[in-house]
Order: C-alpha cells, then sequence, then structure tokens
C-alpha cells in the first residue's frame, strides 16, 4: 500500500496546501516539500531491492469492468524516474519559497497544484495498468495546463496554456486508442505482462503509432514542439520541474517502457528515427537565436528530449543505457540551470542576454551551480553528460547499421555541436562581463534605466534560491564520478532491452573513435559561439518556411470555420425547420418500413358502432376547422370539441376511464387557454408566406398517411400475445382492485406512474417560474389579508375592475362601496354565496354563478372523493379525482375572482406537489421495508366493529399522491395564469390597454369561459 | 385466459380516419409560427397518436373492470393506462407551453416563436468567413514569442533587504 499512500499523501497535502500557504505564506511551500521528497526516499529506500529486480508490487482493484486496476509496480526505469520527480519536486518546491514575493498572487493554488502534479507523475511512472497510466498521463496535462496559465490574467499565459494542452490532449487521446488496442490484444491491461510478452497482432503497429504519438506531443517532438518554448509563459520553478525533469518526461517514460517489446517494429523505428533526429536538430538550431535565457533552455530542452527520444526508443540495450543515463542527466542539469536564470531573474529583474553583464562577479555561487550544470550539458568531462554523450556515441558507431546508422550518427553530432553552442551562449549570456553593455552608476532616487544596453541593478538573492540549483550541479559531477554505480543502477532495466550487446558507462575509454567525435563536437560547438553573430544573422535571413506555431494556428482558426459552416448548416435557428427535420426522417423511415416490411391487413371493420361514425365526423369536421380558424377563441373551442368527439370514441372503445380523463382534461384545457388568450391578440398573425403553406400541407399529410398506413397494419404486425391478458388476474388477486386500467397504473406499472407525476411537477413548476419571475410562487391572496390592508383606504381591490368601467358600473358600484368594517366581516360570514365576491369590481358579478357555485363545488368535491377511493375498482383514480378537483377550483375562480381562489385552496400549490410526490414514492419505499418490492401493493383488511371489514389496498396511498400532484398542478396553473396574470395586469393597467383598439380585444376571463 | 385465444386483430377504419386527419391537421399547425397554434397543433397531433394506440391495442370491448365485463370481451387495458397518463402529461405541457406563450407575448406583444438570435449569427459569420469571435489571439499576424518571453515576468520577491542569508560579496 505505500505507493498508494504515497500518491494519497500528495494529494492530501495538496488540498491542504491553500490552508498552509495563508497560515504560514511562502514557508508553506518548505512543509510541501515533504510529499516529493518522501517519494523519493521511498524509491532510495527500495534501491536494493529494485536492482536485484524484485522491487515492491502492488494491486488493488479498482473498476474490474474496465480492467482498470490500481496497479504498482517500481522497476528501474521506474525508480529512476521517482527518483528524479520526488527530489527535483523537492528542490523545486523549497525554490519556490524564496522565489515568489510574500505577497504574490494564486501561492496556495499553485503549492497545491505543484504537489498534486508530483503525486500524478509519481502515480504515472509507477503504473502498472495501462489504463491507470493513462488517467495519470491525462492529470498531468490537467496540472500543467493550471501550471502554464499561472498567470491567468495575462494573455499569452491564456494562450500559451490552451495550446499545450489541446496539443497534448490530442496526443493522450491518440495514445489512449493504442493503448486500448494493446491491452485488446493482449487480453490484459497490466503493463509488466504486456511487456513480458508482446501481442503482435495486425493492430500492433497501430497501436504502436498511435503511443508514439501520444509520447510526442507530451515531450513536445516536432512537428508540435512549439508548445514548450510557449509555455515558458509559466512561472520559472514550473519551467525547471514540468518543462524539464518532470511531465516532458512522460514522453520519453513511454518509449522507454514500450521500446523493450516493439522497437522492431518498421513504423517504430522510422518514427523514432525522424522525430528524434529531426527534434535534436531543430530544437538546437532555434536555440541558437534566442535572447532570453529560458527561450535558450526551452529549446535546448526541445532538442535534449529529441535526443533522449532516440537514445531509447532504438531498441539497443547500448543505447537505452546511454538514454537512462542522459535522462538523469538531463533533469539534472537542465533543471538546476532553469533554478539559476531563475535567481538571475529575481536578482536583476530581466533574462534578456542583451541587458545582462558584470552578473558572474556578482553571484559568484549561481555562476558556479550554472557552470556545472553547463559543463554536463555540452558534455565536458568529467560531468554526467560527458559521461551519457560518450555512450550514446559508443553505442550509435556500433549498433546501428547501414547509411541509417550513419545519418543518425551525424544529427547526433551535429545536435550535440549545436548544444554546445548554445550552452556556451547561455553561460555567456547569462554570467559574462559585456563590453557592449556598461555600467552606468545609478544615482541613488534617480528611476533605473532600462532598455537594451542598459545593465539592470543587481541585488543578492536568497541562498534558498541558490542551493538547489547548487545541489543539482554538483550532483552531475558526483554521478559522473562514479561511472560504475549508475551503471549497476540502470544496466537493469537497459538489459531488458532485445537488441545488441550491454555497454558500459565510462569516463575514460582510451584513445577510440568518439574521443574524436567528442572532441569535433566540442570544436564545431565552440565554433558556432564564437561567430554567434554570423550565425544569428543567418538564421534571420533564412527564416521563410512557414513556423509550426503559425500551422498550428491556421488550423485551428480553420477549424473555427469549419465548425461555424456546420452549425450555420444543421443549427439554422428556426423551429419549423427543426421539426420538419425530423418529421421528414420520421416519415421515410416509417414510410420505408411500411412499403418494405409490412402486408396489409387481411380483414378490416368499417366500424364497431355507428355512434363512432357520428363522433368521428364531429371530430373530423372540427379538427379541419380549428385549422381554419383565424381567431384565437374560435379555434380554441374548436379544439374542445374533437377533444370531446375523442372522448365519446375512447367509450366506445370500452376505456371509460379515459372517456372521464378526457373530458376532465378538455375541460381544463379550455379554460386554461381562454384564461391565457385573454390576454393575446384576437387573431392570430397573418404569415405571408402561402408557399411555404402548401409545403407544410404537404408534410403533415405525408406525416397523416404514415401514421395512418402504420395504424393499419401495426395490429396484423403482432407477433407475441399481448402484455396484458393475465393483467385481469393479476390485477384482483395481487392489486387487489377490479379496474384493471387503475391498477395497471398504480401498481402494475406504478414506476411509469411515477415519473409521469414527477413530470407534472417540472411542468407546473415551469408555469409558475415563467409567471412569477421571481419566486416559486406568489403570495396566496387571501380576503383577510385585504380586509388588514384596506382599513383606512375605504375602496379596496376591485378584481377584474379595468377596461369598461362605464355610468352603470359607478351606480352599481355604490351599492356595496365602502362598508363599514364590521359589516365587512358580517358579510365575510355565512349571509355570502362566497367569501370573496366583494372583492369583485361589481360589473363582474353574477349572482346566478356565485350561487351555482355555492351549491356546485361542495358537490364536485364530494364527487372527487368518490372517483379517489372507488377508482380502485370502478373507473375513476387519482387522476380523475385530482381533475375534479381542479375544475372545482376554476369555477370557484371564475365565480369569485383570485380571491375566491385563495379561500378555497389556502395552500402554496408547490406543499401539494411536493407531498404528493413525497406520498406515492413513501408507498414504493414502504413496501420495500415491508420486505416486498418497491411500489408492491399490499392488501390490508380490517374488521371494524358494526361496519365490517374495511379493505384498504396500499395502492390507495399511491393514488392519493397522484391526486395530490395533479390537484397541485391545477391549482399552480390557475394560481399563475389566472391569479397573477389578473395581479399584473390590474398593476400595469394592461386591461385598459386591451380595449384600446390598435391593442389586443381580449375579454375576460368570465366571458370566455362562462358565457 | 388460454393463450390461444388470439384477440381480433382487424383495425377499425374509422378510427384510422379519425388517426389521419388529427396527425395531419395537427403537424400543419405543429410547422407554424405562432406559439398557440404551435399548441393547439400538438394537442391534435396527441390525440391522434393515443387513439392509435387503441387501435393498435385491438378490438373495441367493454370496459376492463373484472366482474363488469367477461374477460374475453374486454378491451386492452395496457394502451389505455399509458394513453391515461398521455392525457395528463399533455395538460401538463399545454399549460406549460401556454405560460412560454403569455411570457412571450409580455416580452414582444406576440407569441411568435423567433429564429435563435445566435444561431443567425453564426451563420452570418460563417457565410462571411469571418473569425467566430474577436481575439487578438486569433489573428494571423506572427507572433513573437521573444516578446512575449520578455513580457512573462514572474511575480518574485525581489531580495534586496533579504531577510535569509544571501550569496554574493558583502
Amino acid at each position: 500500500m505505500d505507493v498508494l499512500l504515497l500518491i494519497v499523501a500528495h494529494f492530501a497535502m495538496a488540498l491542504a496546501a491553500p490552508v498552509l500557504v495563508s497560515w504560514w505564506g511562502r514557508r508553506a511551500y518548505l512543509v510541501l516539500a515533504a510529499a516529493p521528497a518522501s517519494a523519493m526516499v521511498w524509491a532510495l529506500a527500495h534501491t536494493g531491492a529494485v536492482m536485484r529486480g524484485d522491487g515492491p508490487v502492488e494491486l488493488v482493484e479498482w473498476v474490474p469492468g474496465l480492467q482498470l486496476s490500481l496497479a504498482f509496480r517500481l522497476d528501474t526505469l521506474s525508480w529512476l524516474m521517482v527518483v528524479l520527480v520526488g527530489g527535483i519536486g523537492a528542490l523545486v518546491l523549497v525554490y519556490s519559497s524564496a522565489y515568489f514575493s510574500a505577497t504574490a498572487g494564486g501561492l496556495g493554488r499553485f503549492g497545491a497544484v505543484l504537489v498534486a502534479f508530483a503525486g500524478t507523475m509519481l502515480g504515472l511512472v509507477v503504473a502498472d495498468n495501462l489504463l491507470l497510466l493513462y488517467t495519470f498521463w491525462e492529470l498531468t496535462t490537467v496540472f500543467s495546463y493550471l501550471l502554464i496559465g499561472h498567470y491567468a490574467d495575462r494573455k499569452a499565459s491564456r494562450r500559451a496554456a490552451m495550446q499545450a494542452i489541446i496539443i497534448t490532449t490530442a496526443g493522450g487521446l491518440a495514445m489512449l486508442v493504442g493503448l486500448i488496442l494493446i491491452g485488446a490484444d493482449a487480453g490484459t491491461y497490466r503493463l509488466s505482462e504486456i511487456i513480458a510478452n508482446p501481442p503482435h497482432g495486425p493492430a500492433i503497429p497501430v497501436a504502436a503509432a498511435l503511443i508514439l504519438l501520444g509520447a510526442a506531443t507530451k515531450s513536445a517532438l516536432i512537428p508540435v514542439h512549439f508548445w514548450l518554448p510557449a509555455a515558458m509563459a509559466a512561472p520559472t520553478p514550473v519551467s525547471a520541474y514540468l518543462h524539464a525533469a518532470a511531465m516532458v518526461k512522460a514522453g520519453v517514460y513511454l518509449v522507454a517502457r514500450f521500446a523493450p517489446a516493439y522497437a522492431e517494429l518498421t513504423v517504430w523505428q522510422v518514427m523514432i528515427t525522424v522525430l528524434g533526429c529531426g527534434t535534436l536538430l531543430l530544437g538546437g538550431y532555434r536555440a541558437l537565436r534566442q535572447h532570453d535565457l529560458k527561450l535558450i533552455l526551452a529549446f535546448g530542452t526541445v532538442s535534449q528530449l529529441g535526443l533522449i527520444v532516440l537514445l531509447v526508443g532504438l531498441g539497443t540495450k547500448a543505447a537505452a543505457l546511454a538514454g537512462l543515463a542522459m535522462i538523469g542527466a538531463h533533469a539534472m542539469f537542465k533543471a538546476a540551470l532553469f533554478l539559476a536564470v531563475g535567481v538571475i531573474d529575481t536578482a536583476t529583474g530581466t533574462r534578456d542576454l542583451r541587458r545582462l553583464s558584470g552578473v558572474g562577479r556578482a553571484l559568484p555561487a549561481t555562476a558556479l551551480a550554472a557552470g556545472l550544470a553547463t559543463a554536463s550539458m555540452i558534455g565536458l568531462p568529467p560531468f554526467a553528460g560527458y559521461v551519457a554523450k560518450e555512450a550514446a556515441l559508443e553505442a550509435l558507431q556500433h549498433d546501428v547499421g547501414g547509411w541509417v546508422g550513419w545519418v543518425v550518427l551525424g544529427a547526433v553530432v551535429v545536435g550535440s555541436g549545436f548544444t554546445v553552442a548554445y550552452g556556451l551562449r547561455l553561460y555567456w549570456g547569462a554570467f559574462a562581463t559585456k563590453r557592449s553593455v556598461t555600467h552606468p552608476a545609478t544615482p541613488a532616487g534617480e528611476p533605473e534605466p532600462t532598455g537594451p544596453g542598459v545593465p539592470p541593478a543587481i541585488t543578492r538573492p536568497s541562498w534558498l534560491l541558490v542551493w538547489p540549483s547548487l545541489v543539482l550541479g554538483i550532483l552531475g559531477l558526483a554521478a559522473a564520478l562514479l561511472p560504475g554505480l549508475g551503471e549497476d543502477l540502470l544496466s537493469p532495466y537497459a538489459d531488458t532491452y532485445p537488441v545488441g550487446e550491454p555497454s558500459h558507462l565510462t569516463l575514460w575509454a582510451g584513445f577510440t573513435p568518439t574521443l574524436a567525435l567528442t572532441a569535433v563536437i566540442l570544436g564545431g560547438g565552440a565554433l558556432l559561439f564564437w561567430a554567434r553573430r554570423p550565425v544569428e544573422r543567418f538564421q534571420d535571413t533564412l527564416r521563410t518556411g512557414p513556423e509550426a506555431d503559425l500551422v498550428y494556428r491556421r488550423f485551428m482558426r480553420r477549424l473555427d470555420d469549419f465548425s461555424a459552416d456546420i452549425t450555420a448548416v444543421t443549427q439554422r435557428g428556426s423551429l419549423p425547420v427543426y421539426l420538419a427535420g425530423i418529421l421528414i426522417v420520421f416519415v421515410a423511415l416509417g414510410g420505408t418500413a411500411l412499403v418494405t416490411g409490412t402486408s396489409l391487413p387481411t380483414s378490416v371493420r368499417a366500424w364497431d358502432s355507428p355512434g363512432q361514425l357520428i363522433a368521428a365526423g364531429v371530430i373530423v369536421v372540427a379538427a379541419i376547422l380549428t385549422v381554419r380558424a383565424r381567431r384565437r377563441l374560435k379555434a380554441v373551442v374548436l379544439l374542445g370539441i374533437s377533444g370531446y368527439g375523442i372522448a365519446v370514441l375512447y367509450l366506445l372503445h370500452g376505456a371509460p376511464d379515459l372517456a372521464l380523463t378526457q373530458v376532465l382534461v378538455e375541460t381544463i384545457t379550455v379554460v386554461v387557454f381562454v384564461l391565457v388568450l385573454r390576454r393575446l391578440p384576437a387573431y392570430f398573425s397573418d404569415r405571408p408566406l402561402p408557399a411555404s403553406r402548401w409545403l407544410r400541407l404537404a408534410l403533415a399529410l405525408a406525416v397523416g398517411i404514415t401514421v395512418a398506413g402504420l395504424t393499419l397494419v401495426a395490429p396484423g404486425a403482432r407477433i407475441h400475445l399481448p402484455q396484458s391478458l393475465d393483467f385481469a388476474e393479476e390485477a384482483y388477486s395481487f392489486g387487489g382492485g377490479e379496474n384493471i386500467v387503475n391498477v395497471v397504473l398504480v401498481d402494475i406499472r406504478a414506476w411509469d406512474t411515477m415519473g409521469e407525476i414527477a413530470v407534472l411537477l417540472v411542468a407546473a413548476t415551469g408555469v409558475a417560474s415563467l409567471i412569477f419571475l421571481q419566486r416559486r410562487s406568489g403570495d396566496i391572496h387571501r380576503v383577510s389579508d385585504l380586509d388588514a390592508d384596506s382599513e383606512g383606504e375605504g375602496e379596496g381591490v376591485r378584481v377584474w375592475g379595468g377596461g369598461d368601467d362605464n355610468k352603470m358600473a359607478a351606480l352599481r358600484r355604490r351599492g356595496v362601496a365602502a362598508p363599514a368594517p364590521d359589516e365587512q366581516r358580517a358579510i365575510t360570514g355565512s349571509r355570502a354565496w362566497l367569501r370573496a365576491e366583494r372583492t369583485l369590481a361589481p360589473q363582474r358579478r353574477s349572482v346566478i354563478f356565485e350561487v351555482v357555485t355555492r351549491l356546485l363545488f361542495p358537490t364536485l368535491i364530494v364527487f372527487a372523493v368518490y372517483l379517489l377511493f372507488a377508482g380502485h375498482n370502478a373507473p375513476g383514480g387519482g387522476f380523475a379525482a385530482g381533475l375534479v378537483v381542479g375544475i372545482a377550483l376554476i369555477v370557484r375562480y371564475l365565480a369569485g375572482g383570485r380571491y375566491e381562489l385563495g379561500e378555497a385552496a389556502p395552500v402554496h400549490p408547490g406543499l401539494l406537489l411536493g407531498s404528493g410526490l413525497f406520498l406515492s414514492a413513501g408507498v414504493g419505499l414502504l413496501a420495500l421495508i415491508l420486505g416486498g418490492e418497491a411500489l408492491q401493493s399490499v392488501i390490508i383488511d380490517l374488521k371494524i366493529p358494526l361496519i365490517g371489514t374495511l379493505h384498504v389496498v396500499t395502492s390507495l396511498f399511491f393514488d392519493l399522491g397522484v391526486f395530490l400532484v395533479v390537484v397541485g398542478l391545477v391549482l399552480d396553473v390557475l394560481r399563475s395564469l389566472g391569479a397573477e396574470i389578473d395581479r399584473q395586469g390590474e398593476a400595469t393597467g394592461a386591461d385598459d390597454l386591451a380595449s384600446t383598439p390598435g391593442g389586443n380585444r381580449a375579454g375576460n376571463p368570465a366571458e370566455g369561459a362562462t358565457r | 385466459m388460454s393463450p390461444d385465444v388470439s384477440p381480433d386483430m382487424s383495425p377499425n377504419l374509422v378510427l384510422v380516419v379519425v388517426i389521419a386527419v388529427l396527425v395531419t391537421t395537427g403537424v400543419y399547425l405543429l410547422l407554424e409560427r405562432s406559439l398557440s397554434r404551435v399548441l393547439i397543433g400538438i394537442i391534435l397531433l396527441g390525440n391522434g397518436i393515443n387513439l392509435s394506440f387503441l387501435v393498435a391495442g385491438g378490438a373495441a370491448g367493454g370496459a376492463p373492470i373484472v366482474g363488469t365485463t367477461p374477460e374475453g370481451e374486454m378491451s386492452d387495458p395496457l394502451p389505455q393506462a399509458m394513453v391515461l397518463t398521455a392525457i395528463v402529461i399533455t395538460l401538463g405541457m399545454t399549460a406549460f407551453l401556454l405560460a412560454l406563450a403569455y411570457r412571450s407575448w409580455q416580452l414582444h406583444r406576440h407569441d411568435e416563436v423567433q429564429d435563435d438570435v445566435e444561431d443567425r449569427r453564426i451563420a452570418r459569420i460563417a457565410a462571411r468567413d469571418e473569425p467566430i469571435f474577436e481575439d487578438a489571439d486569433a489573428d494571423m499576424a506572427k507572433l513573437d514569442l521573444e516578446r512575449d518571453a520578455a513580457e512573462a515576468r514572474d511575480e518574485i520577491g525581489l531580495s534586496g533587504a533579504a531577510t535569509t542569508p544571501s550569496e554574493g560579496p558583502r
């Protein structure tokens, strides 16, 4: 569990980082450094076991269905990477604790992300499962994105971060495909098993190429190398860690991991050779003309990554050993150099080598550290870089044959020459005292002069900044002085490569051709450095071809354009066009199936009963007239007529429940329509598009004929017996009810009903939120509130009073105007027909309607209760009962206005909806608790004295929940589309507007619905 | 009920005609722009589809209530239950679309479904081949790596008044 614990510790530290930083400021980084340091110590503690080949192995199942397990193992390659990642991570964090200003922004986030990155990098290099490796791989990409974009307020920073994540993620996805191809072929995702026994199916060359693609993007190989120099927008510690030592080495790690298995594939050889040599040369060449120290290092890193990938990817033991040594040497010298550049930046405020002068004299310790690192980088003996490069040259001379071998060797020699040149350029640029840059003495108090040619003042940096790079520089020397130790440590992995002879790491191999090559490299590089001005000029005149990042940006721009074109074609933004698209597909698919896959029924019946014919005639005429109607109200009334006709058809078909529901729903629909239509113009607006009308008609006919055809063949196309054959018996014996439809709703298919009432709840909430714009629903309008409000005002509210005030209205009003408060209360009492009738404008009152309502309301409620309880055995049930209560509420509202509605239902609809859903779900849960299935019915027979046995089925409570939801829906609709629209209309004077000729002529709801 | 009793599966022509008319009129209105007409179309279409459920379920029969109708003469209860929920859902949707229509009227004084403004904008841009958003990052001018690098300054602690020991000659 060690590895898992270590990784978890990293993440825990990352989570704690913001808190620690808020307590201790930047010094908290010293604590954070403990996490990567512990990883390094763990690896070092297992050195002996790793060298013997039995390093720690861990396996915890994670997602067995995906073969994704938490598998880890520590072998030589992983050991090397863990030591580098942990050690340099700790040093960089220590460095950061002094590097950033104490008041710098985002310190907590920076520390957290850096530690989290160290944790994922640790996981990446010890993962022994392909999918786990991929997971860590993408996590490093994400953390790298956050770190490059650390200064999120800078455009260049954001651009570099975005570019890096797009490129590395694209490569990562390609790699994922490759990993899955390999895993599927091998039948396992355990990395160690695959490498030990690699599959060689036909898909493997493709998989290898895809994996190399992923590695190439991560390690900034051509042609996507440009993200790495741009990523120098990140803070310098990040550059030192991610973009020199750790993350870019992930690609190298992947190549090294798969090389023993697949290095002999042709595609692998070609890709490694081309990418490696090309990157090595291009990076070195570009580094020769940079002026920013970080950019020299960035292009240098690109170049070195090319070299390392080449070495570990070639597939021979000797090259691999050189490559592994190079990984270690490069991590040490490049991180040291980045850290030293950071010191210079801190001390002088610039990284431009044209402005720096005399830094070496002012900062001798930094100069020493950088000198050691540079010597290692350019391959001077006796430094680690020299040992690695000697081994590389030796290996390339012997192992790679043919002209390819000579080309590769030549590329490495030239690339190493470039390395010498830019290494010298870096050291000279950073530390030399240059004649072209003079030191004017800046008098105190005067602003410091800036610009090229003027050296900045040099301050003394903290030792915390200097010693990390010094440690790395000295380590580079120490490792080289003990080449045998390095060989012992690294050769176990190099020996797993299948080809070639084992080789050695050595400081002195005698006078060999390799020594001559080294001399050529050093001499040539020195010459290039000496001729740096001509080289720069030469590069400036030669820069004609398109650069890779420009190509990338053009490509991204084209991608944007392309997606805009696609969007413009497919997303027309027009509802009719979208619907027409869907319907055309329906006609095409349904019609094809109809023509090719079905046969006409052998027998048809014209009708079941003559009543059907009459109802059908009414429906057809009403539907066609609905389409032709130009007046909204007319269309709605005709719609209602066809709806009632449908109810008749249901009844004749033997579906009394449907008929009942259809009648109730149709009634409510018409009322709700009218409630809204009173605000809308009386006529539909004219669309001046006769051509499209014919098109629409054609499509409508096509759809209609298709549906009719499907309906015609559907009954005959049945190949199974109806599901419902046994429903009758099941309903009676298990559901405890005689009305099968109701039992289906509340028991057999109760889940459907549950989903449906949830939809109703959402719809009701949607209606309320569209009308009550700021709250779930408004206040409940109670007469008592009105009394309290209107004490001093005399007249009070007159609901529906706007619009047609006339002299008669004034006369009528006198009779009820301003009754004394106690008189009001008396009216509120039993003598009035309706409690809130006096809140209505007098001209809107109808005594007959009030009387009828007074009688009708209790009757409807009793009927609803009957339907609710009888529904299990006779037509009815929660839906019908809820709709009847809804109609009762509508009647109260229409007769007495919104205050009457408040008196009739003094609850918030949300309460009804919520408790209804809760009740239904609760019943389901209850059955679960009692040991049955969810929503199973339980039949309870209660013996009550005198009355006899009461037969109670628990699904009644489910139905009660349905009932409450339906009542809540109707109440919500009434309160929104009725009461709230009334209130808004009165508040804004919309009723007056409604009666102006230019506006919309709309009646009031009483007119629309009751007369 | 024994499984060899196959229900009468011949379709009812009157109902098929009604379905055809309802679907045709419904689709015709559905393709309109006025939200209230669209809604009327949806209701007509829904009624037609509900009827087609019944036809697909087989012939007419007695009410599916045990004790009232002998089992063999019952109409199929399963499509009825489905249609019942569909009817009530349609009520909820009607209310919602009416609220939308009202809101549209409140904001724009009409209830027509307009084209999506953003989609229109993208179509215009695509037609003219313009960049989708205006940003200096998207321009094709050469980016100056060196200039960007020079501007990339870290928020560093200048250690002129260092409290920690510092290197260099004193």
